[in-house]
């Protein structure tokens, strides 16, 4: 008995001792804590949208937190994440929101996923001060006399026109079908895309095929869109879980023209789902190609690999949220972390170096020309094709 | 017109397989088993990883999704269902404990398969025409193994002991009791079978849509829809339902604008519950 109780004392010493070097070897410990919600859908058929979201921002606070947590004039916070899970549900939406700004008092919060469950959060940031950044593209979230809400990414009224222009001039495009899952924001999506077709002189050749939520077999829904023989299809608003099941449909219809969205998508996705007739299919990515991240970036995929299991492209245009928070509460300073106001102050001359691109590029708020203020992240508009496995960026656009 | 055939053809024998396993199970137990959709998810896991990540041969792989969700079913049903439909007064009871069973797997698979879609090569390659339509061989070949699989069932209920003992069970639960029949052993089977076609269904269904963790109530959705419409717990309803929402399908995605098309499946499906409750093969409850 006196051997073990020696023994753990001297293993208490050891331990008190190896602990105390540690401590001394890394960055101080930050004692404050700042949190940030995620509220999003993290369930479901859609849950990858807002676990990826979540994800996101586990890994860029972890990477934080190692290196010491967030300096904020002068005080060190550690960053804590908060996620909710609000089942693409408008009223599990406001109730996550009034839980994370009442009951946590947090005043950044990155999500909702989707315009319905954005609209529904808005009266609860505004009442309660809070920013929040949607990945919705309805302009009225982000348009005076709405000011709390800032795209996290860029909108498929963005990049769909950018994108159908290249196509156009450099691929040989005329005349283009859209095909969308009949819901509110793939719709709107659609809308906007015939618009900015049509501008560009383009014969949309069919625009009103839709299908289902829970889709297992797109033949009949492309068997009609192939018909009308356009050189480009579009799939609108599409979800990573369809954009393969649709491309490999398409081909196996014998569509031999170009297939595109305005939606980020998983090249992994992609290879199962429709291997090499994929290749070819263009879509919206981030800084996750090999040729353009930077070495951060690097670091940030492995963080992530470490937190979610493996990594996800989609993951490339939502890495920037959480990063350009902390950055633009470092410059507004101590207040804005509970006054969003400041915050708000800062956004409009707030720049940084892009840290996710090799390349120097500034990373500020944008958004003037659409929605008459900053209310946008100015995330790059990488635009990827897909080729023999993987994406390959074909060019990298702005949004001023 | 070939086309939409086609479509109609490879809809109505892939629903058929899904509506089966639901039907079987409703029959037996009176359960509306609202995680059917999620046990086919798990069949559809099982075959990505046994014959997608792991390699071994889809021949392997189905089975061991239909034994997985098989054993599934029998652990609901001998752990969860026995009980509760034995004690409760109320049928609300077991169709919760049916949605509790369904968030359970639903979450599990978000835990432990990811958020991703999952995918796996085609078992084959090439497309066939027929006639002005296009036939990729392994849509083919998924037709085929969901007929022979749907006869296999017929078979096994028509004429084996214990497929007897479940039609039996689904006509009087009492008197099948009372003929000797070991009424507990068959639930437990026949919710094993029906959970087992349900991960068959799932195997096949990779092999052309993919996976993901948040698939199982849509499918379990359309399965209702099916039963619906043939009569619930009337096995060939089951496949008469499926036929009418496969080709109702195919020909509204190629003849109706697009967001219409299950817009007036389900208002023709309200009529027709109005018109007949019991389904076109059900009869009409006393």
């Amino acid at each position: 008995m006196a051997n073990g109780l020696h023994a753990t004392r001297r293993g208490v010493l050891a331990g008190a001792g190896a602990a105390a070097l540690l401590a001394a070897s890394r960055p101080a410990r930050a004692e404050s804590v700042l949190k940030i919600g995620v509220l999003g859908v993290m369930s479901g058929p859609a849950a990858s949208w807002g676990l990826v979201n979540k994800y996101c921002a586990q890994a860029t606070a972890a990477m934080w937190n190692e290196k010491g947590g967030v300096t904020i004039d002068g005080t060190a916070y550690r960053i804590e994440i908060v996620p909710i899970d609000d089942k693409n549900d408008p009223k599990l939406a406001v109730s996550g929101a009034e839980r994370l700004t009442e009951q946590d008092g947090i005043r950044y919060i990155i999500g909702p996923n989707v315009d319905t469950t954005a609209a529904s959060v808005r009266p609860v940031a505004e009442k309660n001060g809070a920013i929040y950044f949607p990945y919705a593209f309805s302009k009225a979230l982000y348009t005076p006399p709405a000011g709390n809400a800032v795209l996290g990414m860029i909108a498929s009224y963005q990049a769909g026109p950018i994108i159908y222009r290249f196509l156009r001039d450099s691929r040989g495009v005329k005349s283009v079908a859209f095909v969308a899952r009949n819901e509110s924001d793939p719709l709107n999506q659609r809308k906007e895309g015939v618009e900015a077709a049509k501008k560009l002189g383009l014969n949309v050749v069919s625009s009103d095929d839709t299908y289902e939520g829970g889709t297992t077999d797109f033949f009949p829904v492309m068997s009609k869109v192939v018909s009308g023989k356009p050189d480009l299809i579009v799939l609108s608003g599409v979800a990573p879980a369809d954009a393969p099941l649709l491309v490999k449909s398409a081909r196996e219809l014998g569509f031999k023209g170009q297939l595109s969205t305005e939606t980020a998508q998983d090249a992994k996705v992609l290879r199962e789902g429709a291997g090499n007739a994929a290749d070819g299919f263009i879509s919206v990515g981030g800084a996750s190609t090999p040729e353009i991240a930077s070495d951060y970036m690097n670091r940030f995929r492995d963080r992530y690999a470490r937190v979610a299991g493996e990594w996800n492209d989609e993951a490339g245009t939502k890495v920037y949220a959480l990063e350009i928070i902390l950055a633009t509460l470092q410059k507004a300073g101590r207040g804005a972390i509970g006054d969003v106001a400041a915050f708000k102050r800062t956004i409009d001359t707030f720049s940084m170096r892009n840290p996710f691109l090799r390349e120097d590029k500034p990373l500020a708020y944008v958004g003037t020309a659409y929605f008459g203020q900053k209310r946008q992240i100015g995330v790059p508009m990488v635009v990827n094709e897909f080729h023999d496995g993987a994406f390959r960026t074909l060019f990298i656009g702005s949004v001023e | 017109m070939e086309q939409i055939i086609v479509n109609g053809v490879v809809l109505s024998a892939t629903y058929a397989l899904v509506a089966l396993g639901i039907t079987l199970i409703f029959s037996i137990m009176n359960l509306l088993n609202f995680a059917h959709g999620q046990i086919l998810m798990i069949g559809g896991f099982m075959v990505y990883y046994v014959y997608g990540v792991f390699g071994l041969p889809y021949a392997v792989a189905l089975p061991v999704a239909a034994v997985v969700t098989g054993l599934i079913g029998f652990g609901f049903e001998v752990l969860l269902f026995r009980r509760v439909v034995r004690v409760a007064t109320r049928e609300e009871n077991s169709m919760l404990l049916a949605v509790g069973t369904a968030l359970l797997l639903e979450n599990l698979a978000l835990f432990g398969f990811g958020e991703k879609q999952r995918g796996v090569p085609s078992i084959v390659g090439g497309v066939y025409r027929v006639g002005a339509a296009f036939l990729p061989a392994g849509r083919l070949l998924v037709v085929l193994i969901a007929l022979a699989l749907i006869v296999a069932l017929l078979l096994f209920v028509q004429y084996t002991r214990p497929g007897r003992a479940m039609r039996a069970l689904a006509q009087d639960r009492e008197v099948t009791y009372l003929m000797g029949v070991d009424v507990e052993r068959i639930s437990a089977l026949g919710f094993a079978l029906g959970a087992g076609l349900a991960g068959i269904a799932g195997g096949l269904l990779v092999t052309l849509s993919g996976v993901n963790a948040g698939i199982g109530t849509a499918l379990s959705t359309k399965a209702f829809i099916m039963i619906m419409i043939g009569g619930a717990g009337v096995v060939a309803g089951a496949i008469l339902g499926a036929v009418v929402l496969g080709f109702a399908e195919a020909v509204g995605y190629a003849l109706i604008p697009g967001s219409t098309t299950y817009l007036l499946i389900f208002v023709g499906l309200i009529l027709f519950l109005v018109l007949r409750p019991q389904g076109i093969m059900g009869k009409p409850q006393r």
